[in-house]
């Protein structure tokens, strides 16, 4: 079989922040409801971290849970894992009404890291990214310029995004401009 | 520039981050109904100046279906709601009578 890679292969860029894009991630999209018992032993039995609360992603390294919608989370686990913790997950799911399925070669990952982090996410997305407005383990789904995306912020201030993979390319240099050098706003 | 609060995602979103879905609260004719009912179903909308009920889809986000009572005149947004629900709920309307005194819409008021 051929070998996996991501959507841009690793691309990285330095402007007045850090845009990288991250190599594989295993995702899986969990759907149904988030009180029940079978999806709750799902989501947490695979990453290890609790149930996230609304809007809120909690991940730690290559694992993670983040709050979609009222319906649905975004389980993050190791790229190779990802069809055993399927396995395990349908297992924990028993006969609970909910859906998961492994979404990871269908989407493409980027960090945006440094001082100015905050600036570049809030050229592009209506999104309150002044630092009341947004924290560390905050979740947003939202639209970077003209296609849809998510994005959380890390402890140490950096950005997260997750989007298609078919617009990895438009997102990079969306993401490439926005951090232009000498473009700072210095608006927080 | 609208900016609709989303009762699923707490969110207080923009106007580009939503698709607006028509007007809410149509009561559906099917199979069993008259000819002029299932028209008036199919085509006759409300059209206010004023107090109006609408469907807007948060489509660039958690992705639910919700409404809103706003004025078409001055966009003001009286208020957003849930979709699972036939008709307006009372705070809503009890937030539009402080503003809108004496208001109607089709059969509600």
């Amino acid at each position: 079989m051929s070998e996996p890679i991501s959507a841009l292969n690793g691309a990285r860029i330095e402007g007045i922040a850090v845009i990288e894009e991250l190599g594989l991630q295993g995702m899986i999209t969990l759907r149904g409801d988030h009180s029940d018992k079978g999806l709750v032993k799902a989501a947490t039995g695979a990453t290890g971290q609790k149930m996230p609360g609304q809007r809120q992603a909690l991940v730690e390294g290559e694992s993670g849970l983040c709050w979609m919608s009222p319906d649905e989370l975004l389980v993050l686990v190791p790229y190779t894992e990802v069809d055993a913790k399927l396995v395990e997950m349908q297992k924990a799911l028993g006969s609970s009404h909910a859906r998961a399925v492994n979404v990871s070669d269908a989407r493409a990952v980027f960090r945006v890291s440094g001082p100015n982090a905050r600036e570049v996410l809030a050229k592009m997305a209506p999104v309150d990214l002044s630092p009341e407005g947004f924290k560390p383990g905050d979740f947003r789904r939202t639209r970077l310029a003209q296609v849809a995306a998510a994005f959380w912020m890390e402890e140490d201030g950096a950005f997260r995004i997750v989007c298609f993979r078919s617009v990895a390319g438009y997102v990079f240099n969306l993401l490439q401009i926005a951090a232009q050098p000498g473009s700072d706003v210095g608006a927080f | 520039m609208l900016i609709l609060h989303c009762p699923y995602c707490g969110v207080d979103a923009e106007e580009t981050e939503l698709h607006a879905g028509g007007e809410a609260h149509v009561k559906r004719f099917g199979p069993g109904s008259d000819d002029d009912q299932f028209h008036d179903y199919l085509f006759m909308r409300e059209n206010p100046k004023g107090v109006h009920f609408e469907r807007w889809q948060h489509a660039n986000g958690c992705g639910k279906w919700f409404h809103v009572a706003r004025c078409t005149a001055t966009l003001e947004v009286f208020g957003t709601y849930p979709a699972q629900t036939t008709e307006p709920p009372q705070e809503i309307r009890d937030a539009i009578t402080a503003k809108r005194p004496g208001w109607t819409w089709r059969e509600f008021s």
